[in-house]
């Protein structure tokens, strides 16, 4: 078993934390932000840590990561085959 | 007036012109070579027929009617003998030619897979052009990397494109004649085109093979006349000419039946001809010339670079209301002002409506006419009849027919409002509005505090002047672009506009604790800010009654002011962290009395963000920032000007003594580096982390070196007054720092290039002064001579050659990070703050969910901390800590 320790991305300290949002928030969300889902910021479904998570297209995924000027922010991304 | 029904655009379509098209837009076909007959009339039938437009003023145009003036030109059209090849499409033309089936001209794919990659591409169009795009991308190299035809089973050869418009098949068709070409791409079906991204019905591949060539109007390619009375034609015309000649010849030649070698040399020659007439640049193609040897200026020309159609007329446009000249310098106008002379007053104007309330003022200017100050340069009467009074004899007739509803173009007089611009305009401050003040002489005047954010100075800098026009853009003018909304920078929230050089002298000066000022020197202080408040007891009564300079400071404070903070002169001896200070370097003020500590740099200064400047100008206001730097600024300079301020020789001078013990240290600097070299030969030198030999040693030279030259500026240092003028300017930060004044009385110390000693020039050494191999101080550029003292012949070598790095640096900087800043505010130039704090793109999609993440404004903060709870505090109680 050399090197075959599988390695879970999301416990990295540079990943920030992601979560798919269920549908009938992430359309609270949407309302609220004034957006298509097309217009918001796009993540691949190919992207490893949407994998991870199990984000699937269509799906929207919030991410708490950290900021320089605000400590902590929320955003949100649209999930998109590929 | 009635109102014309309002069409919006709603979409905007790019196709390729048809042969259809072209010959229905029309006017006339060019049949013949000829442009002008023997009497100079141009030819029916030639490029520059009638029908394509008016060009001389009065006559009526063939084919529209209208006059000059309304007439936008008519296209003709060329038909060509053989067709020939679009070289902007050559590319597209490769990749289809080797995509599809020689034979059937199929996409070279499965007809199931067609389908299937149609239904996608179908699906992905409208709401994911870019993936839609890469789809097509993807099929093309498939269908390219095909050698059989999935649809007939005919064998594919490879198509070899010889630059710049010669496509040949290895195989049997040989070379691909344009003809052949066109029939290739004539046979491809729709659905396959619409898979690869064409349009079939706009941008159909085929129409890539010029058939018909559109002449463009004349107006497009206007003949000058020049003086002599000879014609000369535009290059566009010129070019023209060569394709009809051509064209003519081609089809005679086909006509009477000539061997095909000569048909194919005059197709090439058409060839040539039109690939020049649309793009002169093509590699592979010599460039059609004028007589004189100079390049035609063809269609693509036309359109690229800095001076073509988009950058240089789309882009950016001249305007008229404006004016240029050189800058000069005036304190004694605000920073709000701006210094015009009265020869660029009388010419650039403002447009003033007569009212009842106006119209006595409006007749003045009326009655003064054109010439004489303040005077007007045109009436406009309600009908809109321009009437210039350069040509008036009669002005009092027209003074008096002024009636309300007239408009009068006036001079510029004191209090208008102008936008005040220096290039290269990097920020928005480089744009600001500022009020006129008429004066005498021929340069633009601006107060010394506005010099930085227009990064200007006085060596000859020009900027330009803006008038606007109506009374909308002259508000905006002055509630969003006056100097003073502009002296907090968005950068860091510090004032960008501030003290600089004498003003932070004279600051210092005047706030020094042993500046003590007599009643006369006071008045003659307060009344050159015209102060009319009342003046406080003397600081002093016996034996005489002075005042202290931080007293008439303080009497521009506003009276709540708390602020406490370093001098910028706190530092080495004269440290003072707190109000204990005994060096008068640590700055109080307590209900707007300036108690202790001296004005300086870190007070006042431009670009010091949370000084008391910054702090005063947050706390009440931009208006009131304006009205403290105009008033503080003008009574430092008083001040300075009372005592008396300057550089002189004997501030940099240092006796005898001083070089003895400067060459001691340089002495053993030498000792130490021959100790280094020694080693370093001897092999005894360890080298750094990470580091050669040769690079230890060299760093550790530098080391030492550097070492040796601030020794000797400290050495030198105290036998100057710390107290002269240049340590003045020095400590303040007013100009000038401590290494400058080390290297104009210690020493220059190391020269250098590329962050190395010189080492470059003859073989083994810099000069053929030195021993080969010599690497010591003075063979590898170090200056031990200071600029007073003067530099030998080596020395000032070796500084020239460090002093040039410098200013290559400088210009390889500057045009860099131009272009930097080109790209980045060309893809940021559409983003917007939208009012819910969200930053977005034109087409709204979410950038920044919260701008900056945090929603601060950095203006609004001291270096982007949105609270400075410390601040608040000591505004309020009058401490801090």
């Amino acid at each position: 078993m050399s090197g075959k320790k599988k390695i879970r991305i999301m416990d990295h300290e540079l990943v920030p934390k992601h979560e798919v949002v269920p549908k009938e928030e992430a359309i609270k969300i949407l309302k609220e932000l004034g957006v298509t889902p097309q217009q918001l910021p796009l993540l691949r479904a190919s992207d490893p840590v949407a994998r991870e998570i199990g984000a699937k297209p269509g799906d929207v995924v919030r991410i708490i990561r950290k900021s320089p000027t605000a400590g902590k922010i929320v955003i949100y991304r649209f999930v998109i085959a590929g | 007036m009635v109102m014309k029904e309002e069409k919006v655009i709603g979409a905007i379509k790019f196709g390729i012109l048809s042969p259809d098209l072209i010959r229905k837009m029309s006017a006339t076909a060019i049949v013949t070579s000829e442009v002008y007959d023997e009497n100079g009339l141009p030819v029916e039938g030639g490029v520059m027929d009638p029908r394509l437009g008016v060009i001389e003023p009065g006559q009526r145009c063939a084919t529209c009617g209208n006059t000059l003036a309304r007439c936008p030109g008519h296209f003709g059209h060329l038909e060509l003998a053989r067709p020939v090849i679009h070289i902007g499409f050559v590319k597209h033309i490769y990749d289809l030619l080797r995509a599809t089936c020689r034979k059937c001209g199929h996409l070279k794919i499965p007809k199931d897979e067609i389908d299937k990659y149609l239904n996608l591409y179908e699906r992905l169009k409208d709401k994911w052009p870019q993936l839609a795009r890469s789809l097509s991308e993807f099929v093309k190299r498939k269908a390219i990397k095909n050698m059989e035809c999935p649809h007939c089973h005919a064998k594919q050869y490879k198509i070899r494109l010889e630059k710049p418009t010669t496509f040949i098949e290895e195989g049997p068709l040989g070379r691909l004649w344009p003809n052949k070409i066109f029939n290739w791409l004539d046979q491809i079906p729709s659905d396959h085109l619409r898979l690869l991204g064409y349009d079939p019905n706009f941008s159909h591949p085929k129409w890539m093979i010029i058939r018909v060539l559109p002449v463009p109007p004349i107006c497009v390619r206007p003949s000058i006349l020049l003086e002599t009375g000879i014609r000369s034609e535009d290059d566009l015309t010129h070019k023209l000419v060569d394709i009809v000649r051509t064209n003519e010849k081609l089809r005679e030649s086909i006509a009477s039946g000539a061997p095909e070698v000569i048909v194919e040399d005059l197709w090439e020659l058409l060839q040539y001809h039109i690939t020049t007439y649309i793009d002169n640049e093509v590699p592979g193609v010599p460039p059609a010339r004028r007589r004189s040897g100079m390049p035609l200026r063809t269609l693509a020309q036309r359109l690229k670079g800095k001076e073509g159609r988009f950058r240089g007329n789309l882009s950016g446009k001249r305007v008229d209301f404006s004016a240029r000249t050189v800058i000069s310098p005036d304190p004694y106008i605000s920073i709000n002002e701006v210094g015009v002379p009265i020869e660029i007053a009388k010419t650039v104007t403002v447009p003033v409506r007569v009212t009842p309330w106006n119209i006595d003022e409006i007749r003045k200017y009326v009655l003064n006419g054109p010439n004489k100050y303040p005077g007007a340069n045109y009436v406009i009467d309600p009908t809109g009849r321009r009437i210039d009074l350069r040509f008036i004899r009669d002005l009092k007739a027209v003074a008096e027919s002024l009636k309300p509803g007239y408009v009068v173009e006036r001079h510029l007089i004191d209090g208008d409002i102008v936008l005040f611009n220096r290039q290269p305009s990097l920020h928005r401050m480089s744009i600001m509005g500022h009020i006129v003040r008429v004066l005498p002489g021929r340069t633009f005047r601006l107060h010394l505090a506005v010099c930085p954010p227009y990064n200007a100075d006085f060596d000859g800098d020009e900027m330009n002047l803006h008038v606007p026009q109506n009374i909308e853009a002259r508000a905006e003018a002055k509630t969003l672009l006056l100097v003073q909304e502009h002296i907090l920078s968005p950068r860091y929230g510090g004032p960008i506009i501030g003290g600089i050089q004498d003003y932070i002298s004279g600051a210092y000066l005047l706030s020094s604790k042993v500046t003590l000022l007599t009643q006369d020197q006071v008045s003659d202080l307060l009344a050159s800010i015209s102060y009319d408040g009342e003046i406080p007891e003397p600081a002093v009564l016996s034996p005489k009654r002075v005042w202290t300079g931080k007293q008439i400071i303080s009497l521009l404070l506003p009276e709540n002011f708390n602020f406490s903070k370093e001098a910028k002169i706190s530092s080495g001896a004269l440290k003072c962290t707190d109000e204990e200070c005994f060096w008068d370097s640590y700055l109080v003020v307590k209900k707007g009395k300036l108690l202790l500590g001296v004005l300086d740099k870190a007070a006042i200064g431009a670009q010091q963000p949370e000084s008391m400047l910054h702090f005063l100008i947050r706390e009440y206001g931009n208006a009131f920032g304006k009205e403290f730097m105009d008033r503080a600024f003008k009574l430092f300079l008083r001040f300075i000007e009372m005592r008396g301020f300057t550089m002189a020789l004997t501030d940099i001078m240092i006796p005898e003594q001083a070089y003895e013990e400067i060459k001691e240290v340089v002495e053993e600097a030498k000792k130490e580096i021959d100790e280094l070299i020694k080693m370093y030969r001897e092999g005894k030198l360890e080298s750094m982390p990470g580091r050669t030999l040769e690079e230890t040693l060299e760093i550790k030279i530098l080391d030492v070196l550097s070492k040796a030259r601030d020794k000797a500026g400290e050495r030198a240092v105290k036998y100057l007054d710390p107290f002269n003028n240049v340590f003045i300017m020095a400590k303040t930060g007013a100009r000038g720092s401590a290494l400058n004044i080390t290297q104009m009385t210690a020493m220059l110390g190391q020269q250098s290039v590329r962050g190395q000693r010189i080492s470059r020039g003859y073989r083994g050494r810099t000069l053929p002064h030195f021993k080969r191999g010599d690497i010591g101080p003075e063979a590898r550029g170090f200056v031990a001579s200071s600029f007073v003292k003067g530099l030998s012949p080596i020395e000032m070598f070796f500084h020239a050659a460090g002093g040039r790095e410098g200013l290559v640096d400088t210009a390889v900087r500057t045009s860099q990070s131009g272009y930097m800043q080109r790209r980045l505010i060309n893809s940021l130039i559409d983003l917007v703050v939208e009012y819910d704090g969200t930053v977005r793109s034109a087409y709204g999609e979410l950038v920044q969910f919260k701008y900056g993440e945090d929603g601060v404004d950095p203006k609004n903060t001291s270096f982007g901390k949105a609270v400075n709870v410390e601040r608040i505090i000591e505004k309020h109680v009058g401490w801090k800590k």
